[in-house]
């Protein structure tokens, strides 16, 4: 255990210090951040334009999903996404022999091989939209709801880091994919919305397939004290589920892994 | 590279784009997957319509609106800007240049030659679909008649966008982030999320001087009754002139990018 603490320390280092060497991306990332943080406002502002509330869900409650909508995408874009899209590029090039053949676990590697810590400002952006719709509403956030609200983002982070997983894993059996993360960003889209406005397939899909219901309906609705405590505890229990799965897919795929050219 | 030799290989070129095609199959169907999201927005606005219409959209016109606006997603798509990147960074883009046809005409016959594959699957789905909500909610006869040129159009957009983002890679050494500034604005502003006769006023004028809409929007338009016959003429004239704009700004892009070509790799 210790020595992945290190490792991963390691592996944290070398991320920052290549961070710090292009500094300029601070500012790039920074002012692309905030374009999409106002596009992922755009569509809700047109919608909430035709109408007062949706399913319930007023203009500044759905902002806060919104809100969560933003944070998670800076999460996946600063923490997931650039280790794993490495993955997809060593699958293709044959190169993920060198990660296998080192002693550590490989998943371990390769899900900490890249951080981008300049994403990680967008979480600014997603906190300056939390004040706004609760200063809309006029009201506070419950303390325990936002406790809850913390719990749920780990676990929605870990979720979404089983997703990528999963998704990586398919790289094994289909090698041309410069469009996973592409097919990932588009799916997660739907995340901004509050998943009871939807109905039917589309909503099942989005609570039990792809959960993007817990990822950013349920921690807004904590925040507004509205979620149950059965509701968290299932959450729970999925996520872990969820995880010992994309473990064992993972380490299937692996097993299929024959290398490519080199 | 005279015009006759390019069109002299234009067949072969599409065979083999075609068999590019079928070979990754698998990558057309992640492709396929993550351009439902209109199908996602028929959910979404379903529910807002189910009371009462918004604007002239019920919950007829808008299944009506989102299975068009997926058929045409399938029927405009390119992705050269994606292979251009991989391309200029690994300094593939040599082969390409040796060729005696210019690379811009064999990128478009390979985004061209996925076309019918990736309709097969989308257009007959959508059109059963569409058959089923029923023909009250589409326009008369003579809207269908723009209907290849707005589509025409609405490709070639689209694939300029591709180059001209693809050229910019020859500038910087990836231009992968100003894809993902170019799709956040298409999605906006194009009609794909939202039928763009509903934004609010000055929302709506922004539209109307960009290039967006042009790409998908405005097929489906035509043949939803969005607009009388004047107007839907004018807007595929607007529609063509971006064209024009267009290649000859993504022309001018490509060939002084090219000067900076460096085909590192290899």
């Amino acid at each position: 255990m210790g020595r992945y603490l290190k490792l991963l320390w390691i592996q944290l280092r070398s991320s920052m210090l290549l961070a710090l060497q292009y500094r300029w991306d601070f500012l790039v990332d920074g002012a692309i951040s905030l374009f999409s943080a106002v596009a992922a406002v755009a569509p809700l502002y047109v919608v909430f334009h035709n109408r007062d509330s949706i399913a319930g869900w007023t203009a500044p409650e759905a902002l806060l999903v919104s809100g969560w909508f933003i944070l998670l995408d800076a999460i996946i874009d600063g923490a997931i996404s650039p280790s794993l899209n490495s993955v997809v590029d060593h699958i293709r090039q044959g190169t993920l022999d060198f990660v296998l053949l080192k002693p550590a676990d490989a998943q371990f590697l390769v899900s900490t091989a890249r951080f981008q810590p300049w994403k990680l400002t967008n979480g600014i952006g997603a906190l300056a939209v939390f004040i706004y719709s609760f200063r809309q509403m006029g009201r506070t956030p419950e303390l325990l709801g936002a406790f809850t609200s913390v719990g749920l983002l780990g676990i929605s982070t870990v979720l979404l880091y089983s997703l990528w997983i999963l998704t990586v894993s398919a790289a094994f059996y289909v090698v041309k994919m410069d469009n996973l993360s592409y097919l990932f960003t588009s799916i997660f889209d739907a995340a901004r919305w509050p998943a009871t406005v939807f109905k039917g397939v589309v909503r099942v899909i989005f609570t039990f397939v792809i959960p993007l219901a817990l990822m950013t309906t349920y921690p807004a609705q904590a925040l507004l004290g509205r979620l149950e405590g059965t509701t968290v505890l299932f959450s729970l229990v999925g996520t872990a589920a969820f995880a010992a799965f994309a473990r064992v897919v993972w380490l299937r795929s692996i097993a299929k892994y024959t290398s490519a050219s080199g | 590279m005279s015009l006759r030799t390019t069109a002299r290989a234009l067949p072969t070129m599409a065979k083999i784009g075609f068999a590019e095609a079928v070979a990754y199959r698998a990558e057309m169907l992640v492709w396929m997957l993550s351009t439902t999201m209109p199908l996602v927005m028929l959910s979404l606005w379903s529910a807002v319509a189910k009371d009462a219409p918004v604007g002239r959209f019920g919950q007829a016109e808008f299944t009506t609106y989102y299975l068009l606006m997926f058929i045409v997603r399938q029927l405009t798509g390119a992705w050269a800007a994606w292979q251009m990147n991989h391309e200029v960074r690994t300094g593939a883009l040599s082969q390409r240049l040796l060729r005696p046809i210019s690379p811009i005409a064999s990128y478009a016959m390979e985004n061209l030659a996925a076309l019918p594959l990736r309709s097969m699957v989308a257009v007959p789905m959508a059109a059963i679909a569409l058959f089923v909500v029923g023909p009250s909610t589409l326009a008369p006869g003579k809207f269908w008649a723009l209907v290849p040129l707005a589509l025409a159009g609405g490709w070639t957009i689209t694939f300029l966008f591709n180059i001209a983002i693809g050229a910019l890679s020859l500038y910087t050494e990836s231009s992968l982030k100003i894809m993902e500034i170019y799709f956040t604005l298409f999605a906006v502003f194009s009609g794909y999320l939202i039928p763009v006769e509903l934004f609010p006023g000055w929302l709506h004028g922004a539209v109307e001087w960009l290039p967006f809409r042009f790409q998908v929007g405005l097929p489906v338009e035509l043949v939803t009754n969005a607009h009388s016959w004047d107007e839907a003429l004018r807007l595929v004239g607007i529609q063509w002139a971006w064209v024009v704009a267009m290649a000859v700004g993504t022309g001018l892009l490509w060939k002084n990018g090219l000067k900076r070509y460096a085909a590192y790799g290899g």
